[in-house]
């Protein structure tokens, strides 16, 4: 009966006005496991982990370290008791070195002079010990998504930290750089730490979890051992029902060219260089054509000059026969271009707006919703209720409920329902599941296939490989701006090496293209 | 219980309430602050603060009459904020309104309705200037506004100085500090009283701008709430990059927003300075009209209909402010209405201490209901 918990947190409470985010919360680490925490969006994993780290204090239940109960009132407390964290967002200074980032906080200081060289013998050993490549001179702003989080994984062993909470922290990352990271996670295992694994990804957890705690709407659905247990009983766990993890599709029937980019070339917003540098590629009605890559590699810069948020360079785009390279947005729009695009709180909803105030933020000006400027609101209702009929659109207050109060998931939902109902001929889906559960996932993924069925042309950007290989007829690799890469299948791990930019190939060729 | 909201849920009752009581503590203050001024006075002051208003209908008349203006820079600043803009330019443009609406009266021998449309075109001139460094150099508007401000000041002078008709010393009168007496200048460019007068036991204040300025208030309502134009302009203001994205031109809707916003201010400076019982002195600091507009604002929370009564409020406070001198000096009244106003606009932090104390007495109810709730849609 006498188990190691390190860290156990029990019956846990934790209200907010209106929703109970943890409702009796039982969570046990064992010393030297890696525990996943699995749950949907809105599950209340987040705020779970935030009251263990001491961002916020539950209204019921204890928390004990090595069997001793623990009052954790600010993160500092946290850090005393050896738990650290990598955050999803990284919480790192851009204008830092790597050292400088490690030690913030914790610096040594002689006469009030700061004091790196230990610092930097005790990193680079550490950086040693683990596998865990840094530069400690190189500049956060400067250096690879990988990196920053190996430096924020540096800062926890930095403070000897015993508890390590990883927060979604596959999220950012190639295949390559996701392996590696399972390998750290199970070094650090051998040397005796604890980790809190919380992902949305059945595959990592099944790779290298040893135990696996879900929750379900605030709620406790249980913990088994990963060796017991399989990805359908994770998810069911998870979601409540069966999910389908296989995208069943037509084979493709494709038609016309609809979209049609030539020597394609945008500026970028954060350097002097080009961030999409001569791309040219063609999406015909019927088919899914996906661009993959690594984020930062010029895919925003790409859909915003798509679809004329930005301004070509050079370059022409061609949407059903007719030259849109320099029209409005609005003209994209009319001649049948509907985008979903990458933020949707920057670019997709007005979030202080009701929901039914969203979902005609396309349509508004169309004689159905307005009679000389000024707007049917009964029209708009009975639209908006329609939508959220078809599309299944889940709010407190229906139609009239505020944009921002909803979740993410019937956010990226209610945005899904105004641009497909558009009745577009070509969709632009930019990481349209990002962020989402597997519930939600799968509903977004049949919606994107029935556009294609009905003879739509689909753009999907995205840098979920299970996504891109699911739905893709087409895959275009991108990598610094250009297209390095065209297939109709391929191989993850080749699909990798052509994401880091260590494959290219400019021309297609189905045969190469297969898996190695 | 489905068919009897929870209090808490009633916003429409919460927000009243948390007014009310954001202003009763405004008040309290307000009243310890004249005790430390002034113990003596103190209880007379307050009660001339809180009865002059309703004391008498000619002192009534002018809580009505000195309404119309804030209305109307309320509505300016309301109006322009909902399109995300801080128009802090109220006052400039009020003060071109104003000499627009003077110009029209005493040099051109103009109707009242004619001059009140040139306050209205010179308020507007006077906005779209912020609006359009704003959108086409992406000028900060609060620092183009200001200067705006000084300069129409500073114009309007320059210009009455240099045009004697325009002075009372043109018209009879001796001094050639301010502007002519519209009674003796044009009183055909007074505003009508339209019979208010009788109603309101002959005072000199009353007249129809306050009708005009409410009526003014429920446009600015419609265009926001109910047209194609107001949607736009309010995407805009919550959220620019998303108004860009579906194609609004969100430049042309800053300056749109600017210049109705100035036209608003503008308007303001017509219907006061039209009354016929004030004459514009030529001094050398801006009008604190256009700036009273902002507090008018943030108290409606820049609805245009909230704005009515939050004007009516400030104005009543002002009125009963000037009955306090000379037990108080006019510092000390302004300091204890800025006191009031300031609690005043506490009202949203209110709110939420109320939602909070009323869920707190009504939490077992509710949770009952949600996990009801929480049971069909699992069913379901």
């Amino acid at each position: 009966m006498a188990e190691d918990y390190v860290i156990e947190m029990l019956h846990i409470t934790k209200e907010f006005p209106g929703i109970k985010a943890n409702d009796d919360i039982t969570l046990q680490l064992k010393r030297g496991e890696i525990h996943a925490l699995l749950g949907e969006n809105g599950a209340g994993k987040s705020t779970l982990m935030s009251v263990l780290f001491g961002l916020y204090q539950a209204e019921q239940g204890v928390i004990k370290k090595d069997g001793k109960e623990v009052a954790i009132k600010d993160p500092n407390d946290a850090n005393r008791l050896g738990i650290g964290m990598v955050h999803q967002h990284f919480k790192l200074v851009e204008c830092f070195t790597v050292l400088d980032n490690i030690i913030l906080g914790v610096e040594d200081t002689k006469h009030g002079f700061l004091q790196k060289d230990e610092a930097r013998k005790k990193v680079m050993a550490l950086s040693e010990k683990y596998g865990l490549r840094v530069d400690p001179d190189a500049m956060v702003s400067d250096i690879s998504v990988g990196m920053q989080q190996r430096v924020e994984i540096l800062k926890m062993l930095y403070r000897d930290n015993e508890i390590l909470i990883f927060d979604e922290p596959t999220a950012v990352l190639t295949p390559q750089e996701i392996d590696e990271l399972m390998e750290i996670m199970r070094g650090f295992k051998k040397e005796g730490k604890s980790i809190l694994f919380i992902t949305h990804k059945l595959s990592e957890i099944m790779a290298v979890a040893d135990r696996c705690s879900v929750l379900r709407k605030g709620k406790y659905t249980g913990t088994v051992n990963i060796a017991d247990t399989s990805r359908e009983e994770l998810s069911r766990m998870m979601v409540g029902r069966d999910v389908e993890f296989e995208v069943k599709k037509k084979a493709v029937q494709t038609g016309e060219v609809i979209l049609s980019v030539k020597d394609m070339v945008v500026a970028s917003k954060v350097h002097d260089n080009n961030a999409v540098r001569g791309v040219s590629f063609e999406v015909r009605a019927g088919e899914i054509v996906c661009i993959a890559g690594i984020e930062g590699n010029g895919q925003t810069e790409l859909v915003y000059g798509l679809t004329g948020l930005e301004p070509l360079k050079s370059g022409s785009i061609t949407l059903c026969g007719q030259d849109i390279t320099n029209a409005s947005i609005r003209e994209r729009s009319r001649l049948g271009m509907s985008h979903i695009p990458e933020d949707r709180h920057k670019h997709g909803l007005v979030l202080d707006y009701t929901l039914e105030q969203n979902m005609v933020l396309q349509r508004y000006r169309e004689p159905a919703f307005q009679n000389h400027g000024v707007i049917k609101f009964g029209e708009v209702r009975k639209y908006a209720e329609g939508l959220i009929e078809r599309f299944d659109v889940r709010s407190g207050q229906g139609p009239q409920t505020i944009a921002r109060s909803m979740s993410g998931g019937n956010q990226q939902k209610a945005i899904i329902a105004r641009e497909i109902d558009k009745d577009p001929q070509l969709l632009i889906a930019v990481q349209p599941t990002r962020g989402l559960d597997v519930g939600a996932i799968e509903y977004i993924h049949s919606q994107l296939i029935a556009e294609r069925d009905k003879g739509r042309a689909v753009l999907l950007i995205s840098l979920e490989l299970d996504e891109v290989r699911s739905l893709s007829d087409r895959i275009l690799v991108i990598y610094e701006g250009q297209i390095v890469g065209d297939f109709d299948s391929v191989g993850m791990q080749e699909l990798g090496l052509y994401m880091a930019g260590a494959k290219r190939k400019n021309k297609k060729d189905g045969k190469e293209g297969k898996a190695s | 219980m489905k068919n009897k909201k929870p209090l808490a849920e009633n916003q429409m009752f919460v927000a009243v309430l948390a007014s009310v009581i954001s202003i009763a503590v405004g008040l309290l203050f307000g009243y310890i602050l004249l005790l430390v001024l002034n113990p003596a006075k103190a209880g007379i002051g307050m009660t001339a603060m809180l009865t002059t208003g309703f004391s008498s209908l000619d002192q009534f008349g002018k809580v009505l009459y000195q309404s119309a203006p804030l209305m109307l820079c309320g509505l300016s600043v309301g109006f322009a904020f909902k399109t995300g803009m801080f128009n802090i330019g109220a006052t400039g443009q009020y003060t071109i309104g104003a000499f627009c609406a003077l110009l029209g009266a005493i040099a051109f021998q103009l109707p009242w309705w004619a001059c009140l449309i040139l306050s209205l075109i010179g308020g507007a001139i006077w906005g779209i200037f912020p609006g359009l460094f704003k959108a086409l150099f992406n000028v900060n508007e609060v620092i183009t506004s200001i200067m705006f401000n000084w300069i129409g000041m500073f114009l309007v002078n320059l210009l009455l100085a240099n045009m004697p008709i325009m002075l009372a010393s043109a018209w009879g009168a001796s001094n050639s500090d301010r502007t002519a007496n519209l009674a003796q200048a044009n009183p055909g460019a007074i505003i009508p009283k339209g019979g208010l007068d009788r109603l309101f036991g002959n005072s000199s204040w009353i007249n129809i701008s306050v009708f005009i300025a409410m009526l003014v208030a429920v446009i600015c309502w419609f265009i926001l709430e109910k047209t194609t134009f107001g949607f736009e302009l309010k995407a805009c203001g919550y959220n620019k990059e998303a108004a860009k994205y579906v194609g609004i031109n969100a430049n042309r809707n800053i300056v749109s927003s600017m210049i109705i916003a100035g036209a608003l201010s503008g308007l303001g400076g017509g219907l006061y300075y039209l009354a016929g019982t004030i004459q514009y002195v030529l001094e050398k600091k801006t009008l604190a009209m256009g700036f009273n507009g902002i507090p008018v604002a943030l108290l409606a929370n820049s609805n245009p209909i909230g704005t009515i009564f939050s004007s009516l409020f400030i104005s009543y406070i002002q009125v009963g402010g000037s009955a306090m001198q000379p037990n108080f000096s006019s510092e000390s009244t302004d300091i204890i209405i800025a006191v009031i106003i300031y609690l005043a606009a506490f009202a949203l932090l209110m709110k939420g201490v109320i939602t909070k104390v009323l869920k707190g007495k009504g939490s077992t109810t509710q949770n009952a209901d949600s996990a009801a709730e929480a049971e069909k849609e699992e069913k379901a």
